[in-house]
């Protein structure tokens, strides 16, 4: 059996720090992914969302606020909240709901609107139990901290360099620079980057996403539907939810330790890379044979520990194929020709939905100027707290 | 009247004489947590024992650090003025665990480097009129290995 769903229409609403209700931004996206699948919200038999944390209630049941909105009209509703990958794991239920027969037509959105500065745990009062209030409590620890502690430790492993981190900013602002849905569109030198701020060394202000408002949609459909509704689509053949494997033995938000290796045997492969593993496994394709990649660049440092996760090179390799040009628009495989997190900021529930939407557009050759010539197969992977993950295979 | 020094936390470490993180063993199948796990064992291999309270290394060697140089927002109570302060990652050797901790004040991010011997102290995190609230912090391991 197939398990393959079509993507028949992506649309999104500009990221920004907009400052207006996330519901908004979620109806502009999925009016626009309609309109791309040519299609109505009466079409449409399921509304999975991707929640958001920071937005009261309303986000907690992101699904029912944006159908609500649209027009309750009776529509099969669910809500799914996985930090980052959020956005991923509606898809996947999207999927399942397709693949099972239950139905044929299904819209994926997240939105979020996002307060300025720092993350910081959600709620109120003292919360001892809460590891995400813990790390801010009894250590300051940032998302930043955590990004700070990858790129030092990629410099110890693989000498990476100050200048290799700027040049992957320089790199994902080329790329971003005429994306119209891009928060950042100004071209960045290297000396930007390498005098801007120190955040948490050796990150500087220019290596580390902002905190965005955004909103991604996708329509995803069954094949026979998509057969008698478009002549051209694009499918998702793969979607990948795993979770680590017990001893995770790289330190991750929002912990204050790894798991401990002296009694368990540490997996073969580890969580990072576990993520596209899963997805290329499930496709039946190999890492050689992607041609675009968006991957979670939450810092420049952080993206070059992502082209050996997902395959594109081996460990140690990533800043050669960085200054080889090789994951340049026009290089051999492009990373985030959208621009990346660098140039749109994290809108948390929308972020996986939007890496969709740039690998349909940029296989169906409508990416304009940053198109990645002659794409015909991407890979999008994220990571977020508490264990997630996600990758999402797109192919023509 | 001298402030009361308590920690900010119960029951994570040991904060009078050396300092010790307090983490827990399964009584199943060894494996030690951090923070303690009391309900349940995580690894799925194991049919699950008592959990009991156990002693972690308190010197390691420095897996990665990196600092931060704007104040972290609540619940973290910031000095003002705020000072940065580095964070070290400490990977224990008997436990093969990487622990995170503040490092102690006065040793920035300039005067550490990957696998050097850092040891376990418990410092000030914050004050109120009352209270003096520790936290376990690393440091550069000294010859005598003192606790502050």
């Amino acid at each position: 059996m197939s398990k393959e769903v079509a993507v028949l229409g992506v649309g999104m609403h500009p990221w920004g720090k907009w400052g207006r209700n996330f519901v908004e931004y979620g109806v502009k996206a999925t009016r626009d992914a309609l309109a791309d699948a040519s299609l109505d919200w009466d079409d449409v038999q399921s509304v999975v969302g991707g929640g958001t944390i920071r937005n009261g209630y309303p986000g907690f049941v992101a699904g029912a606020s944006f159908a609500q909105a649209l027009g309750f009209r009776g529509t099969q509703v669910a809500t799914t909240y996985g930090a980052c990958a959020s956005g991923a794991q509606a898809i996947a239920t999207a999927r399942a709901q397709i693949l099972a027969g239950l139905a044929d037509v299904v819209l994926v959105v997240g939105a979020d609107t996002t307060p300025k500065g720092f993350f910081a745990p959600t709620g109120g009062g003292d919360r001892e139990k809460d590891p995400d209030w813990l790390r801010f409590r009894l250590l300051g620890a940032t998302n930043p901290i955590y990004f700070g502690l990858y790129a030092r430790r990629r410099m110890e492993l693989y000498g990476a360099t100050e200048e290799d981190f700027a040049k992957v900013k320089v790199k994902n602002a080329r790329h971003g620079l005429n994306n119209p849905n891009a928060r950042y569109r100004k071209a960045v030198s290297l000396e930007d980057v390498m005098t801007s701020a120190v955040v948490s060394d050796p990150l500087r202000l220019l290596n580390i996403c902002a905190t965005s408002d955004g909103a991604a949609a996708v329509v995803l459909t069954s094949l026979d539907y998509a057969r008698r509704h478009a002549t051209d689509f694009v499918t998702i053949p793969a979607v990948s939810t795993v979770t680590p494997r017990f001893p995770n033995t790289v330190i991750e938000m929002p912990n204050f330790a790894t798991d401990s290796a002296a009694v368990a045997q540490v997996p073969d492969t580890p969580f990072r890379d576990s993520i596209t593993k899963a997805a290329y496994e499930e496709a039946g394709v190999e890492p050689s044979e992607v041609n675009v990649a968006e991957v979670y660049d939450l810092s420049t440092a952080l993206e070059l520990d992502w082209y050996e996760n997902i395959g594109l090179c081996k460990p140690g390799d990533a800043e050669k194929l960085l200054r080889d040009g090789e994951t340049t628009l026009g290089g051999r495989v492009p990373v985030n020709p959208s621009g990346g997190l660098s140039c749109f900021g994290e809108a948390i529930p929308a972020q996986a939905i939007a890496q969709v939407c740039e690998l349909t557009w940029q296989l169906r050759g409508q990416a304009g100027d940053r198109q990645v010539e002659g794409a015909r197969l991407g890979v999008t992977v994220n990571q977020g707290l508490f264990g997630h993950g996600s990758s999402v295979i797109v192919k023509r | 009247m001298a402030k009361q020094r308590v920690p900010a936390i119960e029951g994570w470490f040991e904060h009078e004489g050396e300092a010790r993180l307090l983490g827990s063993r399964c009584g199943g199948c060894g494996t030690v947590f951090f923070p303690k796990e009391s309900a349940f064992c995580r690894n799925p291999s194991c049919e699950g024992g008592e959990m009991e309270e156990v002693p972690l290394s308190n010197r390691g060697r420095l897996w990665s650090f990196t600092n931060n140089c704007y104040p972290p927002p609540q619940p973290y109570v910031a000095a003002d003025p705020f000072v940065p302060y580095a964070v070290a990652a400490v990977e224990l050797e008997a436990e093969k665990m990487v622990v995170l901790g503040q490092v102690v004040p006065g040793v920035g991010v300039e005067e550490l480097e990957a696998g050097m011997e850092m040891e376990l102290v418990t410092d000030t995190l914050f004050e109120d009129d009352d209270n003096e609230y520790l936290v376990w912090k690393w440091r550069p391991a000294s010859a005598h290995g003192a606790a502050a």
